[in-house]
């Protein structure tokens, strides 16, 4: 699987059934498919969806648009269930996924 | 000759970029349309929905964004979707966040690009299947279009 440099920030801890927050952000051009005069053209290639599963389920999804700014970033929140890995997937133009992992210590 | 009325001259990139890109994909969805599809006959509620992202941007490559739902978060009553909608954007739907009741809140943020002046739209699905609506509108000194980033 290809690599991708991503920032997840997540508590270290968290007490059972705490509202925890997530920031992710990922390096990634955005790429829309620019076609103006003077300039090269370039294909479009941004990442379209990115998926978060923890605790067996997904827990947060989104689609994006050429309209998201380059290296996307993202805030959401989940509920501290059990220790273990919030699995990160970026899916790509062009069928390329990325994935990475950040744990999640429930006390 | 006549100057141009303010409205005309600030949808003017927006058509420029409306046409390139309908000259290299398929039609293109209106913002009218995107907002009629997500609603798909449904009555938006007006409010719900707290946005908050500046007023002003200098520069559209990357606006901070964020959007608070009101919800109870239960598997009964949650927000199950968000959609963010722009008016004058090549493409009208910028985002849309998939949420379970596991989320907690409903609450997220991003950052978004912004070809001009105009209003950005939010629409909040509940798993009941209502409907929150609101907008805000934001003033863009330089749009995201051709700049670059």
């Amino acid at each position: 699987m290809a690599e991708i440099l991503a920032r997840i920030t997540l508590p270290e801890s968290a007490k059972r059934g705490e509202i925890v927050p997530v920031r992710v952000i990922v390096r990634h051009p955005m790429e829309r498919a620019v076609d103006a005069p003077g300039l090269r053209p370039v294909p479009r290639k941004i990442l379209h969806t990115l998926r978060v599963t923890y605790a067996g389920a997904e827990v947060f999804r989104m689609a994006m648009s050429p309209g998201i700014a380059a290296n996307p970033y993202v805030e959401f929140t989940t509920i501290a269930v059990e220790t273990g890995d919030l699995v990160f997937e970026w899916e790509e133009d062009g069928g390329a996924v990325y994935r990475r992992e950040a744990r999640l210590v429930v006390t | 000759m006549r100057p141009l009325p303010r409205r005309t001259m600030l949808a003017m990139p927006v058509a420029l970029a409306a046409t390139r890109a309908g000259a290299q994909s398929a039609p293109e969805e209106s913002f009218e349309a995107a907002e009629r599809a997500i609603l798909a006959g449904r009555t938006p509620i007006a409010g719900g929905i707290e946005i908050d992202m500046p007023p002003l941007s200098e520069n559209g490559n990357s606006v901070d964004l964020s959007i608070r739902v009101e919800s109870p978060m239960t598997t009964e009553d949650h927000i199950a979707d968000i959609h963010i909608l722009s008016e004058r954007n090549p493409f009208p739907r910028v985002a849309r966040f998939t949420l379970s009741p596991r989320a907690g809140r409903a609450e997220v943020a991003t950052r978004i690009r912004l070809a001009t002046t105009q209003t950005i739209l939010v629409l909040a699905e509940t798993s009941k299947g209502q409907v929150y609506r609101a907008g805000r509108e934001v003033i863009v000194i330089l749009g995201a279009c051709v700049e670059g980033g």
